[in-house]
């Protein structure tokens, strides 16, 4: 008889998933089990959340083969990073990441604003005297170039590189990527900002006769032009988790739009003076406002709660958020980046540039380390390690993409738009199980009409021929009904009541288990 | 906060200063302007900080493909952060899901045309999926190929009516029965040249036989007509009767799993179970109206679902048969004929208002609904061995094939198709109770007749519910009980 060792396994089981990876992909908490009668919803419930408990878990176990890592930037022991110029680190690392640093010396048509496309390859300059350039800034090739003979207040990149907003003097114009003019939208008037909502197709402007204005780029409908009787709208960000436009107004409050209502959705006053820049991050919990009183302030946007607040001695104007979590704040002509500004309390910049012009725009690009600048003097390219998002995925925006895979992934985008009847403060709103809304909407009928259309309808006794239909016959028969009715409210008057009994019953019970106080009275409870 | 340099003030105890900064940059940069100024010829020696630094870098070969013969390269990120309005998302994809599939929806496949009376009795071959064998009105037999929707055979096999044929299991013969009270038993293979169509074996009853069933393994079969015999094939009477005080039974069926047991639908509006080894029947149910068929599930052994003429079918578990398992109702007239798919999930009922319906085993309500201009009665229902397809003979000479799920793909299916198919019914069930999302996938268009015959229905329905709560409300609480649904339909269990 042979005896066999058996070599036990030193790790058994599956490899073990790092909790905070695991509580990256977590999306809802666990529901509460049904009622043990209800067998078949129990079984239902209880399939769904093992399905989505291992999908959650191999989207973590996949995690480990993302092919990139996050840059960093670190000094020694006692230089700050700060300190670091941009020279230094565009030597420091190898050639092509060095090119991603450099000037653009456009001084003639004024301060400029930039937009980076969805991919993060495409870069959209717009100067305010009207030189509109689009360029694929990592070949620096240059797309198209133009000079509008107006003046820019904004300009967008729409879903693709191929078409792009610009905002003139008084009318929002669309341009192709070759700079040829295809639309003039003269609805679109005064534009000073304009956000995109790459789901919805969405182009959001806001205007300086207080309007913010929604057009579906894909059909080239305006879906809703709301009057925000706020003033001049300047400042504008959107929240890339739902899809609510944020405004920043002069008397300091800053406003949550949705373009299924006409009144704002949240008032918050965030400063003392006016508000100059607003920023949310990517996964909508924080938004950073700048204001007037120097002050930088962060709030966490889900429960609208003040979380931190630092003190600029010059206002920041311009704000962004990386994806990474990384804030770009400018004041005049430097710019300071600072690190993780929103979950710790931040005592110093991570790093800093001056400029040649005072900062008109300032941009985060998505998949790499670049900040872009547009100030007076031209487009400045920064070198920021540890801002962009390493590992993007291919089949949502891909800067590797080809022509065809572009062209699939607009026809799939397209064909995924969500309707802006959807864009609410919660967007998994979809998933939940909707009670209140029924009661809600009967109730508001109610109100409208005057009554209620689904009470019973006061009984009228049929008209009987042959003498049945006497005074005293229909009295009779109204008093068999009235009865009946009284009967009922009285019915469920005593229930209400002895289930009042009970439950005030059950509590004292429980109370009196909880209390150890005894009184010589005790004896005498049943 | 470190200190860097003389002359700086310290920060504030209460909010943290920033400007510290911008003074340590100006001093930065004014050391550079004061070293180029003073310094003019010597060669500027940068600040070089010691540091380690780094950017994301992206080398392209990894993300672009090689040559044009490969495929594109995606990389993925799982993360949700990427991936924002998931559900909104979804449900956009399953409502584009739900009405493509109303797009794609064509289920009828083919016609089979031939017979010269109403189609009265189908039969599955047992070993092969593309033939079907028909039986009409007028004793003719038609053996059909599907693939080829056409028919590879003819022969007289009695004279009247075919009333029930089925195929032996090793698929080398089959049994007829019909109204000239005879049991035959034909060869699968059509005969030779110049040989002539003969049964292999004839049996002469004295009454007429209504149904016939095989066992599954043993070379036993079942008739019924007026009593429920058991043959054997060798026999040439039968090797046990089973009576229960019944002048005609309608139908009968072995039990595919527990292969012993048989259940028959009875005159007397009853339905009888049966062990074959048993010498008298087990029990029985009586119901409200008589049941025309009854079709045993064949993944779970104890369930069999009734066609009723009260326009329902029943779904009964054999051993509690009580109070029925489920009530499908949909139907606006008698139902007359059902078959469950092989997967044992879902079935299908074939009714006397020219509709055919598809039914999920425990569904109340039917998921499907078939019609055409031309199917007038719909005789006779079979749902084929593959779990694709659905044939109907009806009262016009007609069979017809239809697709059991109607806005499928048939054929081979790419890998990739396959997926997106399976990823649109996933989320189609998903998000099948927004109510937008229901109202697409429930609407089918219905003849008009049996479009007013259901709200007709339903409202004499509404009436007589409305008519016994009232009787309720106004008598002693108690005295009338409620009697759910299902509990109204059976009268008795008798053993």
């Amino acid at each position: 008889m042979f005896i066999f060792f058996q070599k036990s396994d030193p790790f058994p089981g599956p490899a073990p998933i790092p909790e905070d990876r695991l509580q990256k992909f977590k999306r809802k908490d666990k529901l509460k089990k049904p009622h043990r009668k209800q067998h078949k919803l129990r079984d239902i419930i209880a399939r769904s959340e093992d399905a989505s408990e291992m999908a959650q878990k191999q989207a973590a176990r996949f995690d480990l083969l993302l092919p990139e890592e996050a840059g960093f930037l670190e000094g020694d022991e006692d230089e700050d990073t700060c300190m670091i110029s941009q020279e230094d680190i565009a030597e420091a690392v190898d050639i092509t990441s060095g090119a991603k640093y450099f000037n653009l010396k456009l001084s003639q048509f004024g301060p400029y604003r930039l937009d980076y496309s969805k991919t993060g390859r495409h870069l959209l300059l717009g100067g305010r005297r009207g030189h509109v350039a689009c360029i694929d800034w990592a070949s620096k090739q240059l797309m198209c170039e133009i000079n509008v003979m107006e003046s820019v207040n904004d300009v967008k990149w729409l879903h693709t590189e191929a078409m792009y907003a610009v905002a003139q003097k008084k009318w929002l114009y669309i341009y192709d990527s070759n700079g040829i003019e295809l639309h003039c939208i003269r609805k679109f008037n005064d534009v000073l900002r304009m956000q995109f909502l790459p789901y919805h197709f969405l182009l959001a402007t806001a205007s300086a006769t207080s309007f913010l204005q929604y057009l579906d780029v894909s059909v080239g409908k305006e879906v809703a032009a709301i009057c925000t009787k706020t003033g001049r709208l300047d400042v504008m960000c959107q929240n890339p988790h739902n899809a609510i436009i944020h405004l920043g107004h002069a008397n300091g409050t800053v406003t949550l739009w949705s373009p299924n209502q006409k009144e704002a959705l949240v008032k918050m006053l965030c400063h003392q003076g006016g508000v100059r820049s607003v920023a949310v991050d990517k996964t909508g919990t924080y938004m950073v406002t700048s204001g007037m009183d120097k002050k930088l302030k962060v709030y966490d946007v889900r429960t609208f709660k003040p979380l931190k607040s630092y003190f600029l001695p010059a206002g920041a104007a311009c704000l962004s958020l990386s994806q990474r979590g990384l804030l770009s704040a400018a004041t005049g002509d430097v710019v300071q980046v600072y690190k993780d500004v929103c979950s710790m309390p931040v005592t110093k910049p991570y790093m800093a540039h001056r400029l040649r012009g005072t900062v008109w725009g300032l941009h985060f690009c998505p998949f790499e380390d670049v900040l872009g600048v547009g100030h007076g003097d031209g487009f400045t390219s920064m070198l920021v390690p540890g801002a962009g998002e390493p590992n993007f995925d291919g089949l949502d925006a891909n800067p590797y993409r080809s022509a065809k895979q572009r062209q699939e992934w607009e026809v799939k985008a397209l064909m995924e738009k969500i309707q802006p009847d959807l864009i609410s403060l919660d967007p998994t709103e979809l998933a939940q199980v909707d009670q209140a809304t029924w009661e809600q909407r009967h109730q508001d009928r109610v109100e409208v009409l005057g009554f209620d259309p689904l009470a019973k309808e006061k009984f009228v006794p049929k008209y009987k021929k042959k003498g049945r239909s006497s005074a005293g016959a229909i009295e009779r028969r109204k008093k068999q009904v009235a009865h009946e009715e009284q009967r009922d409210v009285i019915r469920k008057s005593v229930e209400d009541k002895m289930k009042m009994e009970k439950e005030r019953k059950e509590r004292e019970r429980k109370k009196a288990a909880l209390s150890t106080q005894k009184s010589a009275l005790d004896r005498f409870k049943k | 906060m470190q200190p860097g340099g003389p002359g700086i003030p310290q920060c504030n105890a209460r909010s943290p200063s920033l400007f510290t900064i911008n003074t340590w940059l100006v001093c930065s940069l004014l050391a550079n302007i004061f070293v180029a100024i003073i310094f003019p010829f010597c060669k500027r020696v940068p600040l070089r900080y010691q540091m380690k630094v780094k950017v994301i870098a992206r080398n392209p070969d990894d993300y672009v493909r090689e040559t044009k013969l490969d495929i594109q390269r995606v990389p993925r990120n799982y993360d949700p952060s990427l991936h924002p309005f998931e559900v909104s998302r979804e449900y956009t994809r399953a409502l584009n899901a739900t009405k493509l599939e109303r797009v794609f929806a064509k289920p009828f496949v083919a016609s089979l045309d031939g017979h010269r009376d109403g189609v009265n009795c189908m039969a599955k071959h047992a070993k092969s999926l593309s033939t079907l064998l028909s039986g009409s009105c007028d004793g003719e037999l038609k053996v059909w190929n599907l693939s080829k929707h056409e028919c590879v055979r003819t022969l007289q096999a009695h004279e009247g009516f075919v009333r029930g044929m089925v195929v032996r299991y090793c698929g080398t013969s089959f049994f007829t029965v019909g109204d000239d009270k005879t049991i035959k038993q034909w060869k699968m293979e059509s005969p030779g040249y110049g040989e002539e169509e003969e049964p292999i074996n004839t049996i002469l009853g004295k009454t007429v036989y209504t149904g016939l069933d095989h066992h599954q393994n043993d070379p036993v079969f079942a008739t019924c007509g007026q009593q429920v015999d058991i043959w054997d094939e060798q026999r040439s009477s039968p090797i046990r009767s089973f009576t229960w005080g019944v002048d005609s039974f309608s139908s009968v069926h072995f039990n595919p799993v527990e292969t012993e047991l048989l259940a028959s639908c009875a005159s007397d509006r009853s339905i009888v179970l049966y062990d074959m080894r048993e010498s008298t029947p087990l029990k029985k149910v009586i119901m409200t109206m008589r049941s025309n068929t009854l079709s045993w599930n064949p993944m779970e052994a104890y369930y069999f679902t009734c066609a009723n003429e009260d326009y329902n079918l029943y779904t009964y578990d054999m051993r509690y048969l009580a109070k029925p398992i489920m009530v499908h109702m949909d139907h606006v007239s008698a139902v007359l004929d059902v078959d469950y798919a092989p997967t044992g999930k879902e079935f299908v009922s074939a009714s006397f208002d020219k509709t055919i319906r598809i039914f999920a085993k425990d569904g109340g309500h039917s998921r499907e609904v078939y019609h055409t201009k031309r199917m007038q009665h719909v005789i006779c229902i079979k749902w084929s061995a593959d779990n694709k397809y659905i044939l109907s003979g009806s009262d016009e000479m007609n069979i017809r094939l239809w697709k059991a799920n109607a806005a499928e793909k048939l054929g081979v299916l790419a890998p990739r198709e396959r997926e997106a198919a399976n990823y649109s019914q996933k989320l189609k069930e998903k998000f099948q109770h927004h109510p937008q999302i229901r109202r697409i996938a429930r609407h089918r268009h219905l003849p008009k007749t049996i479009y007013h015959q259901t709200k007709e229905l339903r409202v004499m329905k509404e009436a007589r519910r409305r008519k016994e709560k009232n009787v309720r409300k106004h008598s002693k609480p108690g005295s009338v009980p409620v009697v759910s649904e299902k509990e109204k339909h059976v009268v008795t269990v008798v053993k």
